[in-house]
């Protein structure tokens, strides 16, 4: 055993090996999980982190509209920025547990209402100032109001109270949760001084990298902060983000070495990109999907016989073969999968019937007229081509789908959340909880399949103040399988983050909370 | 007052008055978009509650015409307000943008046009024969490949095959203007490559035109060689047409060329209109489009003015 050890860490520390591949080959020997995953921080730590030197991120995703406030950051671009020079109470680790940053320790009371955050001594912000607990409760405090648009509402909106006392931020929740942490692992939530009210697009943070020069839609330019907390995170003396949104010149851009690592790598030709010397291709599982909708409210879709004939007519291997090329993984008309702590791998895999399908299809009693399924090529990418495999197999079971070409312009408009049935995309949250949440609850804002299920809602509940993980994981199964039963998702595939890499690049690792190791490519990364 | 003085104060009191109207035609056209700044802005994650928040800070509320006046009045006291997206300062950023806009327009049009020209002499001097084919046959190729093509097409030979330039040429503040003309190397060629076969062909074409009037035949026929016939008697007859092709390209270049931006990453006014009219950001589409409208306006009246000077009949009417 010693021997094959011996080669399993050889083979990591010459980067040949994936974190994934490596946790896989050594709990396979027997060694358990936690010792797997700490060794192979020792392992690929080992692996001389080198400092100083400038990497370039070539990114898809931004716009000449973006602003440095965190609130607003919802584009690749802005959510990796705000990764890069803000910092986090705490950030949510590939393994799906919690690592400690500006908060040292959470606490929650037995019934996981309370919960007290001891805020780490000796933060300092890239103005010179020092984090204290007042900062933190000024910065959840300015994403709870309405004005400051933040993508973090849903997940403030819930604490009743926030108050410092000292060096500890306590806050009270209006109902319990236990993965409360993890919400506030969130991009948005990056702690600025006094929160930012004055200027929350000021770009000061407490991160690994403060922020040089900002230029929307362009680049950003970041520099080490001197006298960040931990040695370990931030190793080039200078990072940037250049926005490359076109395919081929992000790709010609990482090939020629103008920028060190890019994210979106067109599927079709990461199979080319591989035969590449000074490249290499991560794909990283993660937890984006892309999804076709229903609203169960209204006719025909308020039939579930409808709904099933439908969710057993599409092929999801064809739909993962030939709309993601591969790169990705079947979806089960729920919106969790392996890479969700406590996710339930025992729930079978939905596949095509066209013959049940047609069953179901009858037993609706649907009057035969088009069943109308809109589509753009913004909705998802391949959005109009998966619609029409969908359909192409749908016709097969003889159900009367047609596919009807919308518009990139206005369609998160005038058809997402209007139309009865369209095509859209989910990226991924940090926990089972907030994705629930935040779209199937029945009174969520973003319920976009108009899913109102009772039992539904009160194991959601039930399930965020569960502190035993055992009963927790139940709650989330059984709530799967309503929904995947019932709900007006059809989920046919997720989609891995597919992302290339030139081989002088050092440390990374893959991480399913986000593209770019979720955000933190360029402070964790080093050059080699 | 001169005739002349007279006509370009003409021409460009035209000009303004046309640039307000269209200033209203893009105001028009904006507002027949579908969907509204604060629906654009919030995207799938708007909720009906942060949707009416948002419309009411950005005073979406208040009825167009009012809007527009509004507007209209802060451009005359050159405050062209804040950007509804990100707050910034929309005629700093539009200054810095255009800068860029302008600095490709100038390498490509410093390249192109005297090599237009220059081409087009040559075409016409040596017209039906093999340099004309040759000539008319490349610039024919070019020009007939779509822009985003030659784009992958020059950054597949000059950064892949022979790794001369790199493929995403962003300027930014600071760097040396060498570096700056490295990084917009192969946006440069491939918009002479798209504009050249335009200005060379109506060269050659308005000489070809002038060669075949009477005092043409009688230089001739005085046995001046043919270069210098085109070059003294033919050419400044022909700049009239010529010019305005020439314009016409220029106006391209500035306002024209954003499929080239995006390729190349190059961050000027084309990707940044683009960027807000998917966010529904009027003030900055409306800036920009006037800016744009000027560009144009600016440019057919110093055609005119131009066309006016080369032609005695016009500089002298009677």
């Amino acid at each position: 055993m010693k021997d094959q050890l011996d080669r399993i860490i050889a083979a990591t520390r010459k980067g040949a090996m994936s974190r994934r591949e490596f946790l896989g080959r050594t709990t396979a020997m027997g060694i358990s999980a936690g010792l797997a995953v700490a060794l192979y921080g020792k392992v690929a730590n080992a692996q001389e982190a080198k400092k100083g030197g400038v990497i370039r991120a070539g990114v898809y995703g931004g716009e000449s509209t973006n602003s440095l406030d965190p609130a607003l950051a919802a584009s690749p671009v802005p959510v990796i920025t705000c990764s890069t020079w803000g910092e986090m109470l705490c950030d949510v680790t590939p393994e799906g547990g919690l690592a400690m940053r500006i908060a040292e320790e959470a606490t929650s009371s037995p019934d996981a209402k309370e919960w007290t955050f001891k805020i780490r001594q000796g933060v300092e912000f890239h103005n010179g100032k020092t984090v204290t607990a007042e900062d933190v409760v000024a910065t959840l405090k300015r994403h709870t109001d309405e004005k400051a648009q933040s993508g973090a509402l849903g997940i403030v909106q819930g604490i009743a109270d926030m108050k410092a006392e000292g060096d500890k931020l306590v806050l009270t929740l209006s109902s319990a949760n236990s993965d409360l942490p993890y919400l506030l692992a969130d991009y948005h939530l990056a702690i600025q001084p006094n929160g930012g009210i004055d200027n929350p697009a000021e770009g000061i943070g407490a991160g690994p990298y403060k922020v040089e020069a900002f230029e929307p839609g362009v680049r950003t330019v970041f520099t080490k902060h001197a006298n960040y907390f931990d040695s370990e995170v931030g190793h080039a003396d200078q990072v940037e983000i250049l926005v490359i949104n076109d395919n081929t010149a992000r790709t010609a851009a990482l090939q020629s070495g103008q920028v060190h690592m890019i994210n979106r790598v067109d599927p079709k030709i990461s199979e080319l990109l591989k035969g590449t010397e000074a490249v290499t291709i991560k794909q990283t599982a993660g937890r984006g999907h892309f999804v076709f909708i229903m609203h169960c409210d209204k006719a025909p879709f308020d039939n579930n016989d409808l709904r099933m004939a439908l969710k057993l007519s599409i092929k999801r291997q064809e739909m993962v073969d030939k709309i993601l090329g591969g790169l990705g993984s079947m979806g089960n008309d729920f919106p969790i999968n392996a890479s969700y702590p406590l996710f339930d791998d025992t729930i079978p895999q939905r596949e095509y019937d066209a013959a049940q399908a047609e069953e179901f299809y009858k037993k609706s009693g649907h009057d035969g007229s088009p069943i109308i399924l809109r589509s753009a090529p913004g909705a998802f990418p391949g959005a109009v081509d998966a619609a029409n495999l969908f359909a192409a197999s749908a016709n097969a079971a003889g159900i009367p789908l047609q596919v009807k070409l919308e518009p990139d312009d206005g369609y998160w408009t005038n058809v997402w959340n209007v139309e009865p049935f369209c095509a859209s995309y989910w990226g991924g949250r940090a926990v089972q909880d907030q994705m629930y949440t935040t779209a199937y609850l029945s009174t969520a804002d973003w319920n976009d399949t108009k899913f109102k299920n009772q039992e539904f809602d009160d194991l959601l509940v039930a399930a965020r103040g569960e502190l035993d993980e055992a009963k927790k994981k139940a709650d989330y199964s059984r709530m799967a399988n309503i929904l995947r039963d019932e709900g007006g998702l059809i989920l046919p595939m997720f989609n891995d983050f597919v992302e290339g890499v030139r081989t002088d690049i050092g440390g990374w690792f893959d991480d399913p909370n986000g593209e770019l190791m979720n955000g933190r490519a360029l402070s964790r990364c080093w050059l080699g | 007052m001169h005739p002349l003085l007279k006509l370009v104060i003409q021409r460009l009191a035209l000009g303004f008055l046309l640039l307000l109207v269209v200033s209203a035609v893009i105001f028009l056209g904006v507002e027949a978009l579908p969907g509204d700044t604060a629906q654009a802005i919030l995207g799938q994650s708007a909720t009906p509650q942060a949707l009416a928040n948002l419309r009411e800070q950005m005073g979406l509320n208040d009825p167009p015409l009012t809007r527009y006046f509004d507007w209209l009045g802060g451009v005359m006291t050159g405050d062209l307000g804040k950007s509804l997206t990100n707050g910034a300062d929309i005629a700093q950023a539009i200054g810095q943008r255009l800068g860029n806009t302008l600095f490709l327009a100038a390498c490509a049009a410093v390249i192109s046009v005297p090599l237009a020209l220059i081409l087009g002499l040559i075409a016409a001097r040596y017209a039906g024969k093999w340099p004309d084919k040759v000539i008319s046959a490349i610039t024919l190729t070019t020009i007939s490949l779509p822009e985003f093509v030659a784009a992958y097409f020059v950054i597949y030979l000059l950064t892949q095959v022979i790794p001369l330039f790199q493929p995403v040429a962003m300027v930014f503040p600071g760097m040396s203007f060498g570096a700056k003309l490295h990084a917009v190397a192969l946006p440069v060629i491939v918009l002479v490559m798209v504009v050249l076969a335009h200005m060379m062909r109506m060269t050659r074409a308005a000489i070809l035109n002038v060669m075949q009037s009477a005092y043409i035949e009688t230089a001739e026929l005085k046995g001046v060689r043919p270069m210098q016939i085109i070059w003294r008697h033919a050419f400044p007859n022909a700049i009239a047409p010529i010019v305005s092709v020439v314009v016409l390209n220029l106006a391209y270049l500035v306002v024209g060329v954003v499929v080239v931006e995006v390729v190349f990453g190059y961050n000027a006014l084309g990707q940044f209109l683009v960027d807000h009219v998917t966010k529904r950001d009027l003030p900055v589409v409306q800036a920009v489009g006037l800016v744009f409208a000027g560009v144009y306006i600016m440019l057919n009246i110093l055609a005119d003015v131009i066309a006016i000077f080369a032609n005695p009949r016009l500089r002298h009417p009677k």
